[in-house]
């Protein structure tokens, strides 16, 4: 399957009434085994391999084998998000070809929870009825650039 | 059957969705709601941080027209667009998102979202329109400016509800109706306008892959047609409906082929080692001009392709190795060659990690060296997403301030991006016939859309009138499922095999062998006529009547049901636009072999729908195509 749960890593996110990958799959797949107390993915075939599961998982219990209709076996695709970056590591089936790491960063400049939305460039009118959006025109020109606009532009 | 709680939400704004379009909406209704003193919900199916096609996270932005560098314009993009869409596109609409959007990724980079950049500070172009990003939290980021913007301004968001209809007053929409997928609840949501931003629709036609990469589709399968038939249902005039997409991607785990052509210019050959787009070149006559502009619509693209694919040369390799060897061959010794492969290497990686992790499983597990050997590219299945390549949607009105004496009766109606029906606004694959607007677009459009929202709200801002009856009614529509399972399900002894009712998963393998087989799906090499349209829409009628007899063990199967009613409408609405459109004009996207060629003199126009929920009638419509560029 898919994603899977690693029995002996899932802790059933300790009982709490919200577990971690049960609240982010975009599909609705994972939940709890209320017996158990592990959780795994109800249906497969609808996962779409997007890691969402596997990155929040507080213990890394959530792993992925490829879709076994058609990626051979024996290769591994691992993530380790933090909330800076995130880590990759990659097997190849063939033991010959070295695994590879790669790490990028996820953000740039703003802590996590703190995107502060409004007030980054001036709004141009109060008018509800002008096509000045908040933060425009301004937020519509770089330093960079030679063009400014002063106003949304038409054609 | 459980006893289900009914929720009413009252709200000034309601956003329907919490994907690209739905956080653009949120943000900006937010700050012109607080203004006003008005209250703006979100109510989204899963969890906003990795909900909608962003899911897993892009790698990059593909609007941004950088009109700050003075090197495109406006008039650049129209261009662009109404040439890759084969002349059919509303140039206002795209000209509407095109001139906010660099606002938005400007924004995308405050809230924190790393945008590559070269070592002047520039942002790295992937293409003409494309940014590169370190994009794994692209969603996370954009998720979190909406909700900090909805506090600010005393909104709320919902999760894990499931919208499945509309709620219609007259000629109005008046909000929405739903349920909650873990607990028994059914939400009822009153606004004074609705934004409709809830994306595109796949797994309406079978995929390639029918075992466990079922799901594996290239636009995500929780992208069900929710916009579609909230639309269509409340009586909102849709258009391009025939235009599905069908994306060239690398062959079944479809990881994306953007940065190979576009940033390490890589070619694409057959199995001999032939140029397709030279070798079948003289076929861009056939559809001059579109077939010889530069770059050549992605649809025609697919189309040489396939040629090659149908006259047995397959494979086509998209040739990694030689691109890679050109590009270190351009260094000026080894050890610049070897940390120019080095940053390729991160980069070609990078570019599967963000957006399709299967992508880097399915090349590990086959041994994949990109710089040895080249690896298989194909064409995807069909799928509905009007911000990207494709173009069915809601027919929406445009600004005012962008149409001309011609286009005004035509493309005007009051509020930028309003459909139709009065208060209903959509956003992102919810519209149509604006496209290319893509992650970052689609957050634009939803910007543009909730002030115009916000501002009909101003004009307009009387109580949300509902009618308890068709509460009433809905509600026990909705729950049916259930109710049916609970009814039958014991009068078997295997609860899947029942005569009295189908279950989503069958019902869905009905529709899609029947879009498959009838509506030019993957195994009819994206063919079908006006004969096969006709048997399709005869069997759409039996599924039609058969989805009163779906059901659900739980809420999930619940969710499913509905999921799958969408998808049924959105087909139909396509079956039926392909019909109507008596030519050829994407051979890329599906050929009408009763009507191989394209007809410029009778069908440069839109193909517009509507849709009587009452009687169940359709209406069909044919709306001029007019530019304001020209
Ligand atoms: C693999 C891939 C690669 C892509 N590459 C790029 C790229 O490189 N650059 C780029 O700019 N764009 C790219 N895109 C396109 C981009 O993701 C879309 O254009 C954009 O996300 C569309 O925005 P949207 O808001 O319309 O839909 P989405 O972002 O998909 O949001 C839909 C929302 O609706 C919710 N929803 C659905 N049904 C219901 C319902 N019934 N009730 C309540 N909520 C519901 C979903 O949970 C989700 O929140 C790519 C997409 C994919 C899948
Ligand atoms: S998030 Fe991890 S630990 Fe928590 S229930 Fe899921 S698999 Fe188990
Ligand atoms: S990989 Fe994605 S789709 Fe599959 S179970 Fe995990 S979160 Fe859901």
């Amino acid at each position: 399957m898919p994603s899977y749960v690693i029995g002996d890593k899932c802790d059933g996110c300790k009982a709490l009434d919200k577990t971690a990958c049960q609240h982010i799959c975009p599909n609705d797949l994972m939940v709890l085994n209320k017996e158990t107390m592990k959780a795994f993915n109800q249906d497969p075939h609808m996962c779409w391999e997007c890691y969402s599961c596997v990155k929040i998982c507080p213990t890394q219990a959530i792993e992925v084998r490829g879709y076994a209709d058609f990626i051979p076996l024996g290769a591994s695709v691992t993530a380790m998000r933090s909330s800076e970056d995130i880590m990759w590591t990659l097997q190849f089936r063939s033991k010959e070809i070295k695994p590879k790491r790669f790490k990028f960063p996820i953000r740039r400049g703003v802590a996590e929870g703190k995107a502060q939305p409004f007030d980054h460039y001036p709004t141009g009118d109060d008018d509800l009825k002008s096509p000045t959006l908040m933060c425009e025109p301004e937020g519509l020109n770089t330093e960079r650039g030679p063009v400014k606009m002063d106003q949304v532009p038409t054609l | 059957m459980a006893d289900f709680e009914t929720v009413t939400v009252e709200t000034d704004l309601l956003i329907c969705g919490g994907g690209m379009a739905a956080c653009g909406a949120a943000v900006e209704a937010a700050y012109w709601a607080k203004k006003h003193g008005l209250k703006v919900t979100v109510v989204d199916k899963a969890a906003m941080d990795r909900s909608g096609a962003v899911a897993m996270g892009l790698s990059a932005i593909n609007q941004y027209v950088d009109l700050n560098s003075g090197n495109n314009t406006l008039k650049d993009y129209l261009d662009y667009v109404r040439n890759d869409l084969m002349g059919i596109t509303r140039e206002d609409l795209v000209g509407s998102i095109a001139r906010h959007v660099d606002s938005t990724v400007h924004l995308f980079e405050k809230w924190g979202l790393p945008i590559w950049k070269d070592k002047e500070g520039n942002y790295v172009h992937e293409g003409r329109w494309q940014l590169m990003i370190n994009g794994e939290s692209y969603k996370v980021i954009v998720a979190e400016a909406a909700k900090n913007a909805l506090a600010e301004a005393d909104g709320e968001y919902f999760e894990r509800v499931f919208i499945t209809h509309p709620l219609i007053d007259g000629d109005k929409c008046v909000g929405a109706i739903g349920f909650s997928v873990r607990e028994n609840k059914v939400y009822v949501f009153k606004a004074k306008a609705t934004m409709v931003a809830m994306g595109g629709a796949v797994h309406v036609f079978k995929p390639r892959s029918t075992g466990e990469g079922f799901g594996r589709s290239w636009y995500p399968p929780f992208n069900s047609g929710a916009s579609a038939f909230f639309t269509i249902y409340g009586g909102a005039e849709m258009t391009c409906q025939e235009v599905r997409f069908i994306p060239v991607r690398f062959k079944d785990a479809y990881g994306p082929v953007g940065a190979w052509f576009l940033l390490f210019k890589s070619i694409a050959t057959n199995a001999e080692g032939g140029n397709y787009m030279q070798d079948n070149a003289a076929e861009l006559d056939k559809w001059e001009p579109y077939g010889k502009v530069k770059p050549r619509p992605a649809n025609i693209r697919n189309w040489l392709m396939m040629l090659d694919v149908m006259e047995g040369k397959a494979p086509i390799y998209m040739q990694t190795a030689d691109a890679i060897k050109r590009i270190a061959d351009e260094a000026p010794d080894e050890k610049a060659a070897k940390k120019k492969l080095k940053e390729l290497e991160a980069e070609a990686w990078e570019d599967f990690l963000d957006m399709t992790i299967s992508q880097a499983i399915l090349w590990a597990a086959t041994n994949v060296e990109p710089e040895k050997k080249p690896s298989e590219i194909m064409a995807c299945d069909p799928y509905f997403i009007g911000s990207h390549s494709g173009a069915s949607g809601a027919w929406v009105s445009g600004p005012e301030d962008l149409q001309t004496d011609e286009t005004k009766n035509e493309y005007f109606w009051g509020y930028p991006h309003m459909t139709t029906v009065s208060g209903m606004f959509a956003a992102g694959d919810a519209s149509g016939a604006s496209s290319h607007k893509f992650s970052s677009g689609s957050h634009a459009e939803g910007r543009i859309a909730a002030k115009a929202a916000i501002s009909y709200i101003v004009d307009n801002n009387i109580s949300a009138n509902v009618d308890q009856g068709m509460i009433d009614e809905l509600t026990a529509e909705i729950l049916k499922p259930l109710e049916t399972f609970e009814a039958h399900s014991g009068e078997t002894t295997d609860p899947d095999i029942n005569p009295n009712y189908i279950r989503p998963t069958q019902f869905m393998y009905r529709l899609q062998k029947i879009m498959d087989e009838y509506a030019g799906g993957v195994s009819a090499q994206f063919k079908t006529s006006d004969k096969l349209l006709e048997k399709g829409m005869e069997l759409l009628a039996f599924l039609k009547e058969d989805a009163d007899k779906l059901a659900a063990k739980n809420l999930h199967e619940l969710m499913r049901c509905w999921e799958n009613v969408h998808r049924m409408y959105q087909a139909d609405a396509h079956v039926r636009s392909i019909h109507f459109r008596e030519e050829t004009r994407w051979p890329g996207y599906y050929f009408r072999s009763d009507k191989p060629s394209m007809d410029n003199n009778n069908w440069l126009a839109f193909c517009n729908c509507k849709y009587d929920k009452d009687t169940g009638d359709w209406e069909m419509m044919k709306k001029p195509v007019k530019y304001i560029s020209q």
